[in-house]
């Protein structure tokens, strides 16, 4: 039954590239599609699609912080700014979903904060849930933020934070970016945690509260100056309020600064190249579990494997997976 | 006969709420009423005039004169008091985020009149806040919102000072889904907001604010558990005099009163066999006048056709003798208050104000009611309470006659007509409306309207009171939608959170634990054989902001493991076709109670099919009459439910099947 459904990869990628907003949409589908002959073409629709532009081009955005702070808010505030300086926009709204025992359903509220202006079409919003994935973003994200890269200049994943995301995040976005409640626990919590390492950029929202915010403010410049992990990124720390409109413009600036950046110092196709193998090894941890890895010859060498193959590692991806299925059936058969 | 001799008490203010197509046809209604022995006039305004929008918005689309009647200018105020004297009328109006407007067409229209202004009395609905949390008619942010409440405060006590600026709603809250302990804390924190908000505001001298306190009344509901509403009632009395004494510094007792107006309670009002609902009316509204220190000061009563649709004049009528039974016929009027001294009364309200003051102290502790409900937390609350009360109707636990026991009924003759028993607008009202409003706009004169509105966007930049820019609007011919533009310009718009995203209650699956789980196994192997989780978008196209039903469904669907979009309300079939599109669900519920579906409907079809997706199954809800429910049939819409429809898992159920059909998969059928 299905299949018939399952759209054509080859027509479809040529869609995308023409920028076609419903081709996009059934793009995303496909690519959150599990069943074995979607998986297929969705790896073909990837191949597609992939190319150097994946290497240099668009900007992947992460933005995470704890529930309540005002992610969606303040995407939807840089929306404007980057729609008015005629920048396309497609972002990916990541919601939890409920344990698996109470139905795993979930709802995805975003959309709502991050609001629409009619009509128009530069700007694209897919809300998904984390379906319980380890580590809180879907593992689909991946894959669909590199859709959204070829027809959005850019790409905004929101994710909600308050520990472990962020370190997936971190392996998607080039810029990431924590947002903080002012005066909260989670912030202190977070400060304390070694996960400060990850943002580029720190936004503390809510201004407009006045004192508890600049305070938010100045403990995170303190924490966040004391890293080391890249000299010449100067970690900034940005007092916003999204509702007010308030320090947006040069929160803005910092996102551009940093991916400028990123392409003057040579890292961002770097970048890009180590979180496409960071996704794959976990694409193939969830699906055969280190044992899989073990199989496919360590992760050493997988990640060596992809880096060869650069802006094709889908292909590359989709050799393993066929090889470990079959080295895992040929198991399975031989012992039973 | 001894009674006709006692002296009896006056009674409440007898009124019936209405409006519907034109102002012409609504003042004929009104004029009617009157002669029968109404003694107030309630007046129900569409949702373009409520929401700021002129005939000819496109967002108005279908929504002219259908629940209310336009007012597009202050011609249109004319034609609704025709031959009224508007001195020697108490009007109501239920007029919220455009209050400030309405009143100022009823104060230019007296001045045009020739009637003095301090001679009106009426009322002003005026609460925006509980808009956010359960009517729907805002359009600014709270800010702005809260200024408007205190400017009309302001204006009136010292221009209009019989007037009551503003009525502080707890009736809608219990609409949706508030326990008496949330309406008495929730209403309470609002009138707190609004008269700080005017103390602040420095207008008023301190030795005068006691006279702004007696201006605030009250707009409750009361529900079918009749004790405890009698109860709330006093208990509302007490607290409102202990805080107007120790926050405001009242010492005159007179001015601490609770004067408040009542609507009964709707909710509870009943599609299956409707004429249980003349009952239910008659037995929430002996909760509001029983007790006289307690008593109603205005009463208006719904039909008993409340859940099919509109009311018809005759339906109108019912309502208006139940009232006139009450204060004429019983001895009621006769006595003192009857249960000053019962200790069982004593206590249950004691109870509720504990419980109230609990809950006012959570408010307070988030920075007050407009932060709470900014965080989405007073919202959150009602949702969850009113899931509560739909998870025990669907247990068996809270009964409902009629609807899950006893349901066995003779056909009955009320709903045998051909009219299925509701009132119908007139079709031709928007495109009349329209007209009127382009014909009014080419008489009056330019340079006056665009100077009037000039004066209207400064004051709105500057803080000068919004009252007397907007009269001179009103007098030099502005409209509606011109005047709620000019503010969007300044204030911008806002919309508040959905509340949806409450915690998953796992108590509740216990009464219907195979059902949930039943459903649980559908939604997730027919997702797993289509290859992702099922997606649902809940959309509210249109102007309407009946959004329990929605919410409900939004959580019942989550709950059996859906993945739910949800936007809120008022959006347009474009918006909504659009999140189809990007989303890519699997199926689209809409949900609409303002009448306007065949229209919406129509629409979001249409935008559907322009995006490729004229597959995509489409299933509505809401209050759609059985002759409609066939045409949307026709137009390919796949399953059609109303509030008779009360098993939100017999609904997911179907609405499983819906997909399954869509795509391919055999139905599962009813669920064990
Ligand atoms: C509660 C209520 C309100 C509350 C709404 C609170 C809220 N946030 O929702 C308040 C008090 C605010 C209100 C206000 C108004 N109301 Co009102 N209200 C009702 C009432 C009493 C109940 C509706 C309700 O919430 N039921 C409970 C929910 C759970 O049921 P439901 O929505 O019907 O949903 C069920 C099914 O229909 C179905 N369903 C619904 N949606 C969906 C969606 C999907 C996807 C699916 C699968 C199923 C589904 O499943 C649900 C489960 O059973 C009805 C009359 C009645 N008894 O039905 C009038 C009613 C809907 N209101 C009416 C009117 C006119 C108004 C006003 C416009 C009046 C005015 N002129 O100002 C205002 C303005 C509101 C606005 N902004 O649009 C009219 C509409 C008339 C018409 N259609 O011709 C009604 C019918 C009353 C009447 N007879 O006059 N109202
Ligand atoms: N006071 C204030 N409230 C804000 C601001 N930004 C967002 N909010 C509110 O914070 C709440 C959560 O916002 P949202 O964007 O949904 O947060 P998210 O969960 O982090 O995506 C909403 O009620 C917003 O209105 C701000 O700058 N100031
Ligand atoms: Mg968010």
């Amino acid at each position: 039954m299905a299949h018939a459904s399952l759209p054509d990869p080859e027509l479809l990628a040529s869609r995308i590239l023409r920028r076609e907003r419903a081709a996009v949409a059934s793009g995303l589908n496909l690519l959150d599609n599990r069943l074995a002959e979607a998986r297929m073409r969705a790896v073909r629709l990837l191949a597609c699609l992939s190319g150097e532009r994946w290497l240099n081009e668009g900007h992947l955005i992460g933005v995470t912080g704890p529930p309540g702070a005002g992610k969606s808010s303040l995407v939807s505030a840089m929306i404007r700014e980057w729609r008015a300086s005629g920048r396309t926009v497609g972002v990916l709204a990541v919601d939890p979903s409920s344990r698996p025992e109470l139905g795993g359903g979930a709802l995805l509220g975003d959309r709502i904060r991050i609001k629409t202006p009619l009509n128009d079409d530069g700007l694209f919003i897919r809300s998904l849930a984390n379906r319980n994935q380890l580590g809180g973003v879907a593992s689909e994200v991946w894959p669909m933020s590199w859709l959204m890269l070829v027809c959005f200049d850019v790409v905004v994943i929101e994710t909600v934070g308050v520990g472990q995301t962020e370190i997936d995040i971190a392996e998607i976005g080039d810029t990431v970016c924590y947002v903080a409640q002012p005066a909260s626990g989670d912030t202190i919590q977070y400060l304390k945690s070694g996960i400060i390492e990850i943002p580029d950029i720190f936004a503390v929202n809510k201004a407009d509260l006045g004192a508890p915010a600049r305070k938010t403010a100045s403990e995170i410049a303190r924490s966040a100056r004391r890293q080391d992990r890249r000299d010449d990124w100067d970690y900034p720390v940005c007092l916003v309020s999204a509702t007010m409109t308030t320090g947006i413009r040069s929160f803005h600036d910092h996102f551009d600064r940093h991916r400028r950046y990123l392409v003057d110092s040579g890292l961002l196709g770097r970048l890009r190249l180590r979180h496409q193998s960071a996704w794959v090894v976990r694409l193939i941890r969830e699906e055969f579990g280190t044992f899989g890895l073990d199989l496919a010859g360590g992760r050493a060498a997988v990640e060596r494997r992809l880096s060869e193959s650069r802006c094709n590692q889908f292909e590359e991806y989709e050799r393993m997976r066929t090889h470990m299925l079959s080295r895992l059936l040929s198991v399975n058969q031989t012992t039973l | 006969m001894v009674a006709a001799s006692r002296k009896r008490d006056q009674p409440w203010l007898i009124r019936t709420y209405s409006g519907h197509s034109s102002a012409r046809a609504s003042n004929e209604l009104y004029r009617s009423n009157l002669a029968k022995g109404q003694t107030g006039l309630s007046v129900a305004f569409d949702l373009p005039t409520q929401t700021g929008y002129d005939a000819d918005s496109p967002l108005a689309r279908g929504e002219v004169g259908k629940v209310g009647v336009p007012i597009s200018s202050i011609e249109d105020m004319d034609q609704l008091f025709d031959q009224i004297p508007l001195d020697q009328m108490n009007t109501s109006m239920t007029i919220n985020a455009t209050a400030a407007w309405l009143l100022a067409l009823y104060i230019a229209l007296a001045q045009r009149r020739g009637i003095d202004p301090r001679k009106l009395s009426g009322t002003t609905q005026n609460d925006i806040i509980k808009e956010y949390l359960s009517r729907g008619t805002y359009i600014y942010p709270p800010g702005p919102s809260m200024r408007l409440i205190a400017d009309t405060i302001n204006y009136t006590v010292r221009h209009v000072p019989r007037w009551n600026p503003t009525n502080v709603c707890s009736y809608h809250l219990q609409e949706a889904g508030a326990t008496p302990v949330q309406e008495l804390a929730y209403a309470l924190c609002t009138a707190m907001a609004v008269l700080d908000r005017v103390k602040a505001s420095g207008e008023i001298a301190a030795e005068d604010f006691p006279q702004v306190v007696e201006r605030i009344s009250f707009f409750v509901n009361a529900g079918i558990r009749f004790v405890e509403e009698c109860c709330k009632l006093r208990a509302f009395g007490e607290m409102w005099d202990e805080l107007t004494r120790t926050r405001y510094q009242v010492d005159d007792a007179k001015m601490r009163r609770f004067r408040y107006g009542v609507q009964v309670n709707s909710l509870g009002l009943t599609e299956a066999q409707p004429e249980n609902n003349v009952q239910r009316i008659v037995l929430e509204m002996l909760s509001v006048v029983l007790s006289k220190r307690a008593r109603a000061r205005a009463i208006q009563l719904p039909a008993w056709n409340e859940a099919m649709g509109l009311p018809r004049p005759w339906d109108q009528q019912w309502a208006l003798r139940i009232q006139q039974v009450m204060a004429f016929e019983t001895d009621l009027l006769e006595y003192g208050d009857i249960l000053d001294g019962s200790p069982v009364i004593a206590a249950k309200v004691a109870e509720l104000i504990a419980g109230a003051r609990q809950e006012i102290e959570n408010v307070d502790a988030q920075g007050g009611i407009i932060a709470a409900i900014e965080s989405g937390y007073v919202k959150r609350e009602l949702v969850a309470s009113h899931m509560n009360r739909l998870r025990a109707i669907e247990s068996g636990e809270l009964k409902i006659i009629g609807v899950n026991c006893f349901e066995e009924t003779a056909e009955s003759p009320l709903t045998a007509g051909s009219d299925a028993a509701i009132m119908k607008p007139d079709p031709e009202a928007e495109r009349r409306q329209i007209e009127r409003l382009q014909a009014h706009r080419r008489q009056r004169n330019g340079s006056d309207v665009q100077a009037a509105l000039q004066a209207l966007a400064d004051a709105a930049q500057s803080g000068e009171n919004i009252m007397p820019s907007s009269i001179r609007c009103a007098l030099a011919g502005v409209s509606t939608g011109e005047w709620g533009n000019a503010l969007r310009a300044v204030f911008g718009e806002f919309r508040p959170p959905t509340g949806i995203d409450i915690a998953i209650d796992s108590r509740e699956v216990l009464g219907q634990k195979d059902r949930v789980s039943d459903l649980r196994d559908r939604v997730a192997s027919t997702g797993n054989a289509l290859g992702r989780p099922l997606k649902l978008l809940v959309g509210k196209p249109g102007l309407d902001g009946h959004s329990n039903g929605a919410e409900q469904v939004a959580v019942k669907a989550r709950d059996v493991g859906f993945e739910v979009v949800y936007d809120g309300i008022r959006l347009t079939p474009q918006q909504i076709a659009q999140a189809a599109e990007e989303e890519g669900v699997h199926v689209v519920g809409l949900s609409i109670l303002s009448g306007s579906h065949m229209e919406l409907v129509e629409s979001v079809l249409q935008e559907l099919r322009t995006r490729d997706l004229g597959d995509l199954p489409v299933i509505v809800g809401g209050i759609v009459p059985p002759e409609d429910a066939d045409r949307l049939f026709a137009l390919g819409v796949r399953g059609v439910y109303t509030p008779k429809d009360f098993d939100l898992n017999a609904i997911m159920g179907d609405i499983v099947d819906v997909v399954r059909e869509c795509n391919g998969l055999e139905r599962l059928g009813a669920l064990h």
